[in-house]
């Protein structure tokens, strides 16, 4: 299905970012792909190489991420759960040190005490974590904050639809509807959790609908449609920022690699990444921008290639930097 | 006499058997539990049982670790056997109240009238840079808490016959596995990862601990992959003349005093090793046990091997910073036994 033009009625500029984005974002974890492999070959092993542990890369997920935070401004939150990059990447955390602690070095944003589930760049209110749902509480106290210091900030919040099932989004719904808070709870549903599908684990179709239980605004966006993101997102950023309370926006998304690198899949066709792909929302937005004259083809490529050269050059800054001093890990448990 | 092959398991297999073969004998046994059927569970833990007995009884969850530990425990108090996965240990945050307010208490407050034979499985350990919150053993902070058995067992061997008694407990039993451990095609390959396993079902006592090596001069104590380091660390001391006792934990609620005290009043000299926190943990216990009841057996102080009290760092060099090894294990042991 191709993105329809009649969409078309976002700014050429917000459209050129959300486009310079999505490819900044996938070649982010392209490269994360190489990157990882290295030291895991021939035999794989999650512990070796440049860039150990668990890797939860979001190819194939970029327009969620990008919808929304067309919409945002340096003093509204995100938080993130395991599968982060590109969220951080469209809330603008710094490239260079989220890619230095990802590969463990002292120059990255934790010091390389956090890794790539735990990324925290306070300068753009930018967190992730590991554990399932527990960032959506997080974004509540965001918000609860920007209300109380009288701001119209607004706090986002990305989870799986797996999350959805956890009882931390339940609360925190609930929490967040009864103090009308400027809170946008974005559900990525890319089908799976890891290897549980939705239809397997989850009671309603989608999970937008969930926010009749709390009296709330729910939107749905279908076919991973960056343009139809990106205008749901305007009118529930609208509604935060307005005070008149939370929004859940569902999200059909793809995950085109595996839960985590190494995931063998052997719960998904062998057939379906291959027609995900087909389905590439970076390809449909690249044709579309061309076909609707928004952009030359030229000035495409010199939106690629800033892109690409930014995530170059944070990836040669995370392998030149240096590793922190062992003892080190005793550092930061508390503030001095 | 001919040569018997001996059957080698690795610990996904061991324990994945013993699921199976208790299953086979009691129609109440079942799995309940993220990813524990298609996958196989995300540590190899419930491999092929998927596929032999269907999801009626493997059961794949929601992310809802409150509600399928929970309805583990009601299952439990109808007297159904359920097998519970907590997928890393690191995630009981999420449903604590369930096990510790809930599975752990309902037996005592109900003056015994209520049994839960449940089993709560859930991987455990670092040292694949898995990072803060998806590295943790928690040893201590589930032995700390009355009512529940709590193990961990190290081996293939044990991982088998530990889950068959778990299963066959009346009690909930809190089943701790290591993932470095499991002999996982995408984790390290460790020799101690496979052993030698029987087919047949047998059982491994959940409250007894396990002399692996004996020796005169250091009891060395761990659980896991410390007690695998301890062994590494003790064939390099019996090179320099030093003989350590090796003890494997195995079961950390009830602990096995006995074993461990007599070992000291051999050996006269302690060392702990432990792959969870320093402080209030087993290495603090099993010193506590020792000045209690053999004080005056040693001849040196306790030494205490543990992840100093910080979070897991990401960073290789951070965390093999705060892990144990067997080097911090023999460095240690030649101080001790040098020590007048």
């Amino acid at each position: 299905m191709a993105l329809t033009s009649e969409k078309v009625t976002i700014p050429v500029e917000k459209l050129k970012w959300m486009y310079e984005t999505m490819v900044k974002s996938r070649y982010f974890e392209d490269t994360m792909v190489e990157a990882y492999n290295e030291g895991k070959q021939p035999v794989f092993n999650i512990g070796a190489g440049p860039v150990p542990g668990e890797m939860h890369l979001s190819t194939g997920q970029e327009p969620a991420a990008v919808g929304i935070c067309a919409h945002l401004q340096k003093e509204d939150t995100v938080t993130s759960p395991h599968r982060p990059h590109h969220h951080a990447i469209a809330k603008g955390v710094d490239l260079k040190r989220m890619t230095a602690e990802m590969f463990g070095k002292v120059t990255g944003l934790g010091k390389g005490k956090g890794g790539h589930m735990h990324l925290f760049d306070p300068d753009v209110k930018f967190s992730c974590g590991g554990i399932i749902a527990a960032g959506i509480p997080h974004a509540v106290g965001a918000a609860l904050a920007a209300k109380k210091k009288g701001k119209d900030w607004v706090a986002v919040t990305f989870v799986g639809e797996g999350a959805a099932n956890a009882g931390g989004f339940h609360e925190s719904l609930n929490l967040a509807a009864v103090w009308k808070l400027p809170l946008i709870v974005v559900v990525e549903d890319n089908a799976y959790g890891i290897s549980v599908s939705k239809r397997d684990s989850t009671a309603v179709e989608s999970n937008d609908k969930r926010a009749a239980a709390y009296g709330i605004a729910g939107a749905y966006v279908a076919n991973n449609d960056p343009l139809e993101m990106y205008r749901v997102s305007e009118e529930a950023v609208k509604r935060a920022r307005s005070g008149a309370g939370p929004t859940i926006i569902e999200i059909e998304t793809h995950r085109h690699l595996g839960h985590f690198q190494g995931d063998p899949e052997l719960y998904r066709d062998m057939e379906e990444v291959p027609g995900l792909r087909k389905l590439d929302p970076i390809m449909k937005l690249r044709e579309l921008m061309i076909v609707e004259g928004i952009a030359t083809e030229e000035e495409i490529e010199s939106l690629e290639t800033t892109a690409k050269k930014e995530v170059d050059e944070a990836y040669a800054f995370a392998r030149e930097s240096e590793y922190p001093k062992p003892e080190e890990a005793l550092e930061d448990v508390f503030s001095k | 006499m001919e040569a018997v092959k001996k059957r080698m398991l690795t610990g996904n297999k061991a324990m994945a058997e013993a699921i199976d073969l208790e299953m086979e004998r009691d129609p109440n046994v079942f799995v309940l539990g993220e990813d524990v059927g298609k996958y196989g569970g995300i540590f190899g833990s419930t491999q092929g049982l998927f596929e032999k007995f269907g999801g009626d009884r493997v059961m794949d969850t929601p992310i809802s670790e409150t509600a399928f530990i929970g309805a583990a425990i009601g299952a439990a108090a109808e007297g159904l056997r359920p097998i519970t996965e907590l997928m890393f240990v690191d995630f009981f945050g999420v449903c604590m109240d369930q096990i510790y307010n809930h599975m752990a208490k309902i037996q005592y407050m109900s003056g015994g009238n209520v049994k839960l034979p449940m089993v709560l499985m859930t991987a455990v350990g670092g040292g694949y840079n898995d990072a803060a919150q998806h590295s943790q053993t928690l040893y201590a902070t589930f032995a700390h808490l009355p009512g529940m058995k709590v193990v961990a067992p190290s081996t293939p061997h044990d991982l088998k016959g530990m889950m068959i008694s778990a299963i066959r407990d009346d009690n909930p039993v809190v089943f701790m596995f290591h993932k470095t451990l499991q002999g996982l095609g995408w984790m390290d390959q460790l020799d101690a990862s496979v052993s030698h396993v029987p087919e047949e079902a047998y059982t491994v006592p959940l409250d007894k601990a396990n002399v692996v090596r004996e020796g005169r001069d250091v009891t060395i104590v761990g659980l896991q992959m410390t007690m695998h380091y301890a062994l590494e660390a003790a064939e390099k001391l019996a090179r320099e003349g030093i003989e350590a006792e090796v003890i494997d934990l195995r079961s950390l609620a009830p602990i096995d005093k006995e074993t461990i005290l007599e070992s000291v009043r051999k050996t006269h000299r302690l060392i702990v090793a432990d792959e969870d926190y320093l402080s209030y943990g087993v290495t603090a216990e099993i010193s506590a046990i020792v000045a209690e009841e053999a004080l005056y057996d040693l001849e040196a102080p306790v030494k205490r091997i543990a992840i100093p009290d910080v979070p897991i760092p990401y960073s290789r060099p951070l965390e093999q910073f705060v892990l144990p090894n067997a080097d911090k294990i023999y460095r240690e042991a030649i101080k001790l036994v040098n020590e007048e």
